[in-house]
């Protein structure tokens, strides 16, 4: 496979894995909000921003609305969500043929939903996000349209290279963005030790669970009472559920392998030596030994792992060197 | 309940004029060859054409059939129109058109060899040295060099039209990268879904294998000592004009599509970046004009390119076809010389003819062409998509001052041809039938032979009374039938 196919579906894959992050925190942070007073505002949204990662040039100031209009639709801020799915399609669009068209058709439909000229008017925008149910129509239309994408791609494209790196893609987004989501919260969580939260605690924990849609399925393995500890144990080391960070690296480990069977060769060295290496952190750590430690360094050790990863990708499938390339 | 009539084709518009009519030959002489077309036509309730017609329009949209139309908004992609009435060639004039591209094609794959060696025909003053060397598409880069099988023009596609008598002749040869012939395999798929009755009544010669020939045709190119050639298409890219058939061609031959940045040159051996490592590549089809192919040799600011792709051509490690420099033998100044070209080499006479061509850089051509400004069609030599063209029946005043002052200033850029009323054929509008010109562009492979799929892209000039067939000038195309008998 060109190595531009598979930077284009990797990043595709991974810009699609933003935009439906980005959206479900946005939804569930404005559905929070109903129900708190208006003090804590402040601090939601600082650490919404911090948990997509946004620079600290862009502050909240004081209108949750007026924020969540630039996060969603200002296609000049890159990790909005219309940035986001603009950027998704032009990588797709570069590789037309690599991609099935359903495939194209349902990523193709999205964009056209999003980009319709009246969003791109800011009156439109305003109505659209102060409409008595809010823009949580929208929201959840984005993110239908990203889970369909997601079912379509494993349905009708060939489960072969291609398909690998979008694997490897959406999961390394996936894990930076759930470490990233974790660290945001980590005063929330591991400052209190105390048994029980009171009941806007228990609504931020919840709101937690929910950004990662692990809500219902942490109740399934701890029912619903919600204790740090638990919290934290299962968005990291849960082998099962697929937002976690152990079953996202995982996840992309083993796509990795795949991919690497296909294009052959001894030549990955580093690259199985340092994604091995954090999948089995995760799948050998218990989360009382992570919280005896410093948790926020555990979780920045994550994401900088994740970063070596990407470089070590790039490295061996995308930007050799040409003179390594000929002497291997 | 509403009961479908059968009922003939509307023809009330369909009026004759002094252009040759493909399906008349006179008033109520319907030619042999359309009686099934229309027979077929008339049984169809009208109902039925409407909804065949819009399962046509649906398959076009879902393939995504679109080219971009340059210098208007950015991204202006439009479906390529189409025509559902086919346009038949009977066997005995395929005939004709065969063994005539066949001898054009011959003749000016053998010129090309000789003005990049010896230059025998400059030599014996047949065609002037200065037309050749003062053309733009001269590339000094190639003097001396030996391609493989000594073939220059892999890929062609000649543009004909018929003269009122009805005869073929060639209005221009096109040996850089032509293209539209996905647009030929892509009409002939969706008419046989609409009409497969009709399909099988006529007798029509296939095209599907262009795709297989074209792959023989680079592979036989491939360089020497390479038997499993790694073939690729080059292109510029998903913002060209063409990406869609780059792609589909690519598609269709299962070779990988490649842009410039995905190549990279070493030691004069060019190799494609994969996730498995560099692999070499042996033949390139490309897509890319001359000028933007390799900035070391050509432009320089060419984002397009491969660096060092002309020297691995020069050392013989790498086919490119077409090769470098063959617009010089379809430079329309030049054109006026094929005929000559094709006797030189030959010895014989030329079975398909030119139009007649002033050359301006010709005193007494030019003034004659500066007189009857209103009558002709005068055309830039470097351009090509009926850019840069002066139709003199349909220009205001203004219009013929300012080519007439162009003519002045540059006399070698331009030359100048009378308007020809170019044949007619049959297309529907709502429920009948009217004329529009047309042409014909036949495809022509050229590898350890010359071959040619029996039909070609026949553009259409949708608009009532225009001349201009260009895709970017509202042109659209039709099937081409040619029929075995």
């Amino acid at each position: 496979m060109l190595s531009r196919v598979a930077d284009s579906l990797y990043w595709m894959s991974r810009y699609l894995e933003r935009a439906e992050h980005t959206t479900r925190l946005l939804d569930v942070n404005l559905n929070l909000m109903l129900d708190e007073p208006q003090t804590s505002a402040d601090r939601r949204w600082q650490r919404v921003l911090q948990a997509l990662g946004i620079p600290r040039t862009t502050k909240f100031e004081g209108d949750a609305f007026a924020l969540v209009r630039q996060l969603t639709f200002d296609a000049t801020m890159r990790a909005s969500v219309l940035a986001c799915i603009i950027a998704a399609r032009e990588n797709a669009r570069h590789v037309r043929e690599q991609i099935s068209t359903e495939m194209w058709q349902r990523l193709n439909s999205l964009y056209l939903q999003v980009t319709r000229p009246e969003m791109q008017s800011d009156m439109h925008a305003e109505a659209l996000l102060e409409q008595s149910e809010g823009p949580t129509e929208f929201l959840q239309q984005v993110m239908e349209g990203v889970h369909q994408f997601q079912g379509v791609t494993d349905s009708t494209m060939s489960h072969g290279e291609g398909w690998q790196f979008i694997q490897v893609g959406r999961y390394m987004e996936r894990a930076s963005a759930t470490a990233m989501l974790l660290e945001a919260y980590q005063t929330e969580l591991w400052t209190k030790q105390d048994a029980l939260p009171d009941s806007n605690e228990y609504l931020e924990w919840m709101g937690l669970l929910r950004s990662a849609t692990a809500f219902e399925a942490y109740c399934k393995v701890y029912t619903a009472d919600l204790a740090p500890d638990w919290i934290l144990e299962f968005l990291l080391l849960d082998p099962d559920f697929p937002h976690s960070l152990r079953f996202s690296i995982d996840a992309m480990q083993h796509a990795l392998e795949a991919v690497q069977d296909v294009s052959g060769g001894t030549r990955s060295d580093k690259l199985g030596r340092i994604s091995g290496r954090l999948r089995a952190t995760l799948s050998y750590s218990s989360v009382e030994e992570i919280m005896s430690g410093d948790v926020v360094m555990y979780l920045r050790e994550i994401q900088m792992q994740c970063r070596e990863i990407h470089n070590a990708i790039y490295e061996l499938y995308v930007d050799y060197s040409i003179q390594a390339a000929l002497a291997g | 309940m509403e009961i479908f009539e059968p009922h003939k084709p509307n023809l009330d518009d369909y009026l004759l004029d002094n252009a040759y009519d493909e399906m008349f030959a006179g008033p109520d002489q319907l030619r042999s060859h359309y009686q099934v077309l229309m027979e077929q036509f008339s049984a169809l309730p009208r109902a039925e054409v409407e909804r065949r017609k819009q399962a046509a329009d649906i398959s076009f949209l879902n393939q995504g059939i679109t080219f971009t139309v340059y210098g208007r908004d950015e991204g202006t992609e439009k479906i390529f129109p189409y025509d559902l009435l086919p346009r038949m060639i009977t066997a005995a004039e395929w005939c004709v058109v065969e063994k005539g591209l066949t001898q054009r094609i011959t003749a000016l794959n053998l010129f090309l060899k000789d003005i990049y060696n010896e230059g025998r025909i400059l030599a014996d003053g047949v065609v002037p040295r200065e037309l050749v060397y003062s053309c733009k598409q001269f590339r000094r880069h190639m003097i001396g060099l030996q391609v493989p099988r000594n073939v220059y023009i892999a890929v062609t596609g000649t543009d004909l039209i018929r003269l009122e008598n009805g005869e073929f002749v060639v209005l221009e040869d096109n040996l850089r990268v032509p293209s539209g012939v996905s647009y030929m395999l892509t009409n002939r798929r969706v008419m046989k879904r609409i009409f497969p009755q009709m399909f099988r009544r006529y007798n029509v010669r296939p095209i599907e294998q262009y795709t297989q020939l074209l792959l023989g045709t680079l592979r036989s190119l491939a360089p020497e000592g390479r038997p499993e050639p790694n073939i690729v298409l080059l292109s510029p890219g998903v913002f060209n004009s063409a990406y869609y058939e780059h792609a589909y061609l690519a598609r269709q031959m299962g070779i990988e599509l490649v842009e410039g940045r995905d190549l990279v040159t070493h030691d004069n051996v060019v190799y494609m970046r994969t996730t498995s490592g560099l692999r070499r590549v042996d033949v390139i089809y490309r897509r890319v004009d001359d000028d933007f192919i390799d900035p070391m040799s050509f432009r320089g600011d060419s984002m397009l390119g491969v660096a060092g792709l002309f020297n691995a051509y020069r050392a013989g490690n790498v086919t490119l076809a077409n090769a470098f420099g063959t617009g010089v033998a379809d430079d329309k100044a030049l054109y006026a010389y094929v005929p000559a070209i094709i006797k030189y080499y030959l010895s014989e006479e030329p079975v398909l003819k030119n139009v007649e061509t002033y050359l301006c850089a010709r005193a007494n051509e030019r003034s004659h062409v500066l007189a009857n400004l209103d009558k002709m069609v005068v055309k830039a030599v470097g351009e090509s998509g009926g850019y840069g063209m002066l139709i003199g029946p349909q220009s205001t005043q203004a219009q013929r001052e300012d080519f007439a002052r162009k003519i002045e200033a540059d006399p070698r850029n331009y030359i100048a041809q009378p308007t020809i009323q170019f044949s007619r054929a049959p297309c529907l509008f709502g429920d009948g039938f009217e004329p529009r010109h047309v042409d014909l562009r036949p495809y022509v492979l050229y590898g350890d032979k010359v071959s040619i799929v029996p039909g070609g892209l026949t553009r259409v000039a949708l608009k009532k009374g225009s001349l201009v067939v260009n895709s970017s000038q509202g042109g659209g195309s039709k099937d081409t039938w040619v029929l075995s008998q």
